[in-house]
């Protein structure tokens, strides 16, 4: 890769270190009623809101009432969503003549933006309105991020209060989240975007008339307001069809970096938020560690294969050069592309800067594997951290804590067989899922009528499909067909279980973890920050990520790779 | 040694070494180190364990294990795909080479088996003890007395709480009970291994409980029985190392939920194989994939885990401790708080002289020799420490008389004419001297006395100052002049500091409780190198501080004997009580030593440690494993269609059937290499917990992702140099 291109990446780093103590100390603020900057003019506008919804701002709810209130959350938004999607063509905004969605494609949206997944069965320029992209989608963008933090939120709070009934309360949590969080970066961002070119109307797609005298229709609306939210709350569902390859979604270079920082901020600035539930910034930055370790191992080999190219094209001559090329967009390069493909999996965002479809076939692995994984690297809003301590840290304190000779604890709570029940219905939920659902597609005629490759390429299709969808990412590997029945309803259900089969396990962790009393910490405990821990943390999440999915994975892009090193490839 | 006693201790070996260079480390007497008799691999155990081990594979019994129980239906599994195929009723799918279907059922079965041999081999002892503690109980006649105080004979199974029976010497006692007449000497060798006998009498508190199947020696003794039949401390203990009513402990439990867990996570992860198969173009064979999930499946740990707990309390029992429950011994490893009794458990509780001060103007040899010749003939403890004490200081200082030299001493004892006994009213004692004169040694009051002059201020400063030290100042005189004044102490135990030493690298708190004075106690304290005391302290105050501790977060250990101890032993997270204690405080603990020795307590949390790291490696182990595997198996799975992924054949395995072989018999040998690491435990040192994690990562993490690779090609060696597949 060029200096230009590792610059890219370091600055990126850096800057997100930089950004992770200072926003997260802004959320952690946020999210305990405590007095920030925005005060003044929010909190008016948030008792309005409490006011208006009927909810009482300090009323604490235990594990069960909280999880009610997030399902409830989504089962009204989701068949409201349905509705309008069903409805678009009749509705108003409709400058375009869409038509209505189809019912299960319907569904699968409506599902796939509530579960901050944002998976698109549709083209954004003709599947989707103006009042469905900004009245459903943009707004879902935020309340589903803000669901995925107030869910975090919860599990620091079980983690780190002494012997508590109560996890905090939804409401006020989603309406801090979206209030004081999302939407001040988001108008922020969304005005650098419109400063850098991304268009913000409701002006319909103009007609233009080009040189060579062709008639040419250039898709516009209001993308600036849904491209920030986007990538900040890793949703990644694009106004356009071409997503963040798009010039009017992502004109050049620098919204590219922005874009990337973006969908990077709030996962990783939660780990110091937990930090500071903690008591203790070690134990955040350790978590901060664990996760950027993984995620950079991946970007850093992402972005070498993809510049290394095609080891059966001549460099100089079809590749001039420049790398892996295919699918990409020039204004980028292979490298940086490469980059994106990692940070957009690695945090469960989904959107794409290229074509996954067209990376080289290793590379493909490392968006595979940051999905699989369950996206904790940093991975969703939220998600990511609830992710991490579940599948990680619980697990890892549990297999390894008892090496200390002490039973294991986290944080000073002891873990037992109900967060083992817990933990490890987390990580099935994501196997099952993931595994089931490509299982059921390779050997049934509509799941085979899906991928557009023969051979192991088109398997990788398939299982990308699912992780991505279980994963909540959103993002696609392309070349599939997935706007047909079967892939639209398996799609949903992956989604909802990959959302919901982990928040409600994870919501009773939280609440069984709440009611404990923290054991004093000495000598004896079990070290949970430092590099020693970091190393386990990843091996563990690693192992039994690898341990889950290897098999297939070797059948997909590890094999296809192989053959294409051997001069084998699936035109 | 009676029979029980060599059954109950059995040798630490090679394994713990170090744990038991730990655990020699204590000092008090030469106390309980279990002395060696039968090791764990001992042949007659390895043979009575292989029966049991073939009735364990009983689907119902198995059932407990998820684990195992998957590789037994595997197993069954395969052998029956196997006769389908021999007898032509199905078509072979899949490699089918030299009976290797055959070959990896025959593997699968061992794999069930060598786990239920571990197993039962933890068993073993346990139930041979038991056999032992059996023989001890059988039926014994007891004589009750009636409500009009005669007699009657009745067997020992009819007698009820409450009962009070006679025991004559030479008899068995045939219940626990108290003792509320007669004094007498009981041999408690059937349960404590200890020969010599032990005083019993009403009213002592800790002197007067008895245990059914000891026998007394001396005298006539009235009792009131405690326990109704079958819920004696006999039937207890028999109950507990028969392992009979064993119950998992909620780590064992949580432990058990992991693997099931991960048990389901690989058979999605193998089951899909078929279709992903499929859609390669290839038929996985149902032989491979059972392969492969009995490899993936945690089947180490899973095959060990419960031997690796009976082993934990077996190691215990070899301490000659009681735990009522796993989960006492479990909980042993967690705590971080200990608090212990000075007198008896920190100090020998006897006071020893310390040091010897002349007077003014009086040489120090003078002044030692006093104290030499006034104790020459007191057999006390006391007395014999001040001679020891008084010879060392004659040979620093070059006098005859010395440690060793006996002639000097011999000269210095012909010149005492007759020996003064203590007398209650003098409260002093002493010799009188062949030219007449008489050295005597006492309280301070006593020998100042009717002296010649008044006793010098220097000596009166030294004996306030011994007195604040918490210890007891003996003044000498020979006849009207004073000499010097013997400071005794309440000697700490040998090797004790070092002991809290290496707990305190545990993270783990002493606390010392007494009830001398804050002064005293702080000396003491520092002296024995606990982390903090209580002075003054009233049985009230040790409940108090339990709680309050606990309150904190902190999870406490202590001993007692009393009665008055029961509540905070009771509330103590692990309570060990005193065999010699009474009844009501063995019931409210959750360990009983039988041979009462409180500084125990600190082998048992060492053992509760080991028991957990054992159980956390080899986990550890067990999951790392499975790295190897996969790159064992993979390729093999699907070297028809894609070649290519050979590249994933990192070990260079012969052939696809000799590398799922070669996997599959590894993973059931590492079980039976690893059946003497789980009933020893694994190498215990105290320190803090990030050293231990790092060692045992390194060792059974890392070591556990190495091992198999090594393992497995080894194994393939030999299959394909034997030709087996």
């Amino acid at each position: 890769m060029s200096a230009g291109d590792l610059a890219t990446l370091v600055t990126l780093f850096l800057a997100i270190v930089v950004a992770t103590p200072l926003f997260g100390t802004y959320i952690y603020r946020v999210m305990e009623g405590e007095r920030v900057l925005l005060s003044p003019v929010l909190r008016p506008l948030e008792r309005a809101v409490y006011r208006v919804c009927g909810i009482e701002e300090t009323g604490e709810m235990d594990w069960k009432a909280y999880t009610i209130s997030v399902l409830v959350m989504a089962a009204v938004a989701i068949v409201a969503g349905y509705v309008v999607l069903r409805l678009q063509n009749v509705l108003p905004l409709n400058q375009g003549h869409i038509p209505a969605q189809s019912p299960d494609l319907a569904f699968n949206t409506s599902v796939s933006f509530e579960t901050n997944t944002d998976w698109q069965n549709y083209s954004g320029e003709t599947g989707a309105t103006y009042l469905s992209q900004a009245g459903v989608l943009a707004v879902r963008n935020f309340t589903s991020a803000a669901t995925g933090m107030a869910v975090a939120i919860a599990l620091f709070r079980g983690l780190t209060r002494r012997s508590a009934k109560t996890l905090g309360n939804y409401w006020v949590d989603l309406t801090r989240g979206v209030l004081y969080v999302l939407l001040p970066v988001s108008v922020v961002g969304a005005l650098v975007l419109v400063w850098q070119g991304v268009p913000q109307t409701w002006e319909p797609s103009q007609v233009v008339h080009t040189l060579q005298g062709a008639v040419q229709t250039i898709a516009v609306g209001p993308v600036a307001s849904q491209e920030w939210i986007k990538e900040m709350g890793n949703n990644g569902g694009g106004f356009f069809n071409a997503n963040s390859a798009h010039p009017f979604e992502n004109p050049n270079g620098l919204t590219n970096w922005l874009e990337m920082f973006a969908l990077l901020l709030t996962a990783s600035s939660l780990t110091f938020t937990f930090g500071k539930y903690a008591g203790n910034q070690r134990q955040g930055w350790t978590i901060f560690a664990a996760m950027y370790a993984i995620l950079l191992v991946g970007a850093i080999a992402a972005m070498h294969l993809e510049y290394a190219g095609n080891p059966l094209f001549p460099s100089d001559v079809l590749q001039a050069g420049l790398g892996n090329m295919e699918g990409k967009e020039v204004r980028f390069g292979s490298a940086v592309s490469g980059l994106f493909a990692a940070m957009t999996t690695g945090t469960s965002t989904g959107a794409i800067n290229s074509w996954h479809d067209s990376l080289m076939p290793l590379t493909g692995l490392v968006p595979l594997f940051n999905m699989e994984l369950g996206e904790i690297t940093p991975g969703g809003i939220g998600a990511g951290m609830y992710g991490m301590l579940t599948i990680g840290a619980i697990l890892a304190v549990f297999i390894a804590g008892l090496m200390v000779g002490r039973t294991p604890e986290y944080l000073g709570k002891k873990v037992e067989a109900y967060e083992i029940k817990m933990a490890m219905l987390t990580a099935l939920v994501l196997g099952a899922s993931i595994l089931g659902f490509t299982a059921l597609a390779t050997v049934t005629k509509p799941g085979l009528a899906g991928p557009l490759n023969p051979g192991p390429h088109g398997f990788s299709e398939i299982l990308y499909a699912f992780s991505s969808q279980t994963g909540n990412n959103g993002s696609a590997f392309a070349g599939l067909n997935g706007n047909t029945v079967f892939y639209n309803i398996t799609g949903a259900f992956a989604m909802l279980i990959g959302r919901y089969g982990m928040i409600i396990p994870i919501l009773a962790l939280a609440g069984s973890m709440a009611a404990k009393r923290p054991v004093a910490a000495s000598l004896g405990t079990f070290p949970t920050t430092g590099v020693l821990w970091v190393v386990l943390l990843i091996g563990v999440v690693v192992i039994v990520g690898a341990l889950t999915f290897f098999p297939a994975l070797s059948l997909g892009p590890i094999v296809e790779q192989l053959l294409l090193n051997a001069g084998k490839v699936f035109p | 040694m009676t029979a029980a006693r060599s059954l109950m201790s059995i040798e630490l070996r090679r394994g713990t070494r170090r744990f038991q260079r730990f655990v020699s480390l204590r000092g008090a007497k030469p106390g309980p180190t279990p002395p060696p008799t039968r090791g764990i691999l001992d042949p007659e155990f390895l043979r009575s364990a292989i029966g049991p081990a073939f009735r364990k594979l009983d689907p119902r019994l198995l059932i407990r294990n998820p684990v195992m129980f998957v590789v037994e239906l595997t197993a069954a599994l395969v052998t029956l795909t196997w006769i389908a195929n021999v007898t032509g009723f199905e078509p072979v799918r899949g490699p089918s080479g030299f009976g290797f279907q055959l070959q990896i059922a025959i593997w699968l079965w061992f794999t069930v088996l060598f786990a239920t041999y571990a197993e039962a081999l933890a068993e073993a002892r346990g139930r041979a003890q038991a056999a032992t503690l059996r023989k001890t109980r059988s039926e014994t006649s007891a004589r009750r007395r009636r409500a009009d105080g005669t007699l009657e004979d009745v067997g020992s199974s009819e007698l009820r709480k409450g009962d009070v029976i006679v025991v004559e010497e030479g008899e068995t006692i045939p219940g626990d009970g108290d003792v509320i007449e007669g004094v007498g000497f009981v041999n408690e060798a059937a349960i404590t291994g200890e020969s010599a006998p032990v005083l019993k009498e009403p009213g002592t508190d800790i002197r007067s409980s008895v245990t059914g199947g000891t026998t007394l020696t001396s005298d006539r003794l009235v009792i009131r029985v405690t326990a109704n039949p079958g819920e004696t401390f006999l039937d207890r203990m028999i109950g507990l190392v028969e392992g009979a009513k064993r119950q998992r402990t909620p780590n064992e439990i949580a432990l058990a939920i992991l693997l099931a867990g991960l048990t389901v996570m690989f058979l999605m992860a193998v089951v899909t194989l078929r279709p992903f198969g499929l859609y390669a173009g290839t038929t996985v064979g149902t032989v491979p994939l059972v392969a492969l999930l009995v490899c993936l499946i945690p089947t180490t740990i899973g095959g060990l885990l419960s031997a690796i707990g009976i082993a934990g309390m077996d190691r215990v029992a070899r301490f000659n401790v009681l735990a009522m429950s796993g989960r006492a011994v479990e909980a042993s490893g967690d705590v971080d708080v200990i608090l212990l009794d000075k007198t008896g458990t920190i100090t020998y509780g006897n006071r020893l002289a310390a040091s010897i001060t002349p007077a003014p103007g009086i040489p120090e040899v003078e002044a030692v020799r006093a104290a030499l010749v006034s104790s020459i003939r007191d057999e006390t403890p006391e007395g014999r420490s001040v001679v020891e004490l008084a010879r060392r200081r004659l040979s620093e200082l070059g006098q005859p008389g010395g440690t060793g030299d006996q002639a000097g001493l011999d000269s210095i004892a012909a010149t005492i004419a007759e020996e003064v006994p203590f007398r209650a009213e003098t409260r002093t004692s002493g010799a009188k001297l062949v030219d007449g004169s008489h050295v005597l040694k006492g309280a301070v009051d006593a020998i100042g006395a009717d002296l010649d002059r008044a006793m010098p201020r220097e000596v009166l400063a030294e004996t306030e100052a011994i007195s604040d030290r918490g210890a007891t100042p003996l003044a000498l005189r020979n006849d009207g002049r004073v000499l010097g004044v013997i400071e005794l102490k309440d000697t700490v135990k040998e090797g004790l500091p070092a002991r809290f030493e290496q707990f305190r690298k545990m993270g783990i708190r002493t606390v010392m409780v007494t009830g001398d004075n804050p002064r005293t106690a702080a000396s003491i304290a520092r002296e024995a190198g606990v982390d903090d005391f209580i002075a003054e302290a009233k049985p009230e105050d040790k409940m108090a501080f339990i709680r309050a501790q606990q309150a904190d977060g902190h999870l406490v250990a202590m001993t007692g004997d009393g009665t008055n101890d029961a509540p905070a032993v009771a509330q103590a997270d692990v309570g060990l009580a005193m065999n010699s204690g009474t009844s009501a405080c063995k019931e409210a603990a959750n360990m009983v030593d039988l041979d009462s020795d409180p500084t125990k307590l600190l082998e048992v949390i060492a053992i509760g440690k080991q028991l957990l790291i054992t159980r956390g490696s080899i986990t550890t182990f067990s999951i790392a494993n499975d790295v190897a595997k996969y790159f064992a198996i993979v390729p093999a799975l699907f070297a028809s269609v894609y070649p290519q992924l050979n590249a994933l054949n990192i070990m260079g395995l012969a052939t696809p059937e000799s590398a799922i072989l070669s996997a599959v018999i590894f993973n059931a040998l590492i079980i039976i290499v690893l059946v003497p690491l789980a009933l020893r435990g694994v190498s215990f040192r105290p320190a803090p917990a990030s050293v231990l994690l790092q060692r045992n990562l390194l060792v059974y993490g890392l070591g556990g992702i190495v091992a198999p690779f090594i393992g497995i090609k080894a194994v393939d060696i030999v299959v394909s140099a034997l030709h087996l597949a």
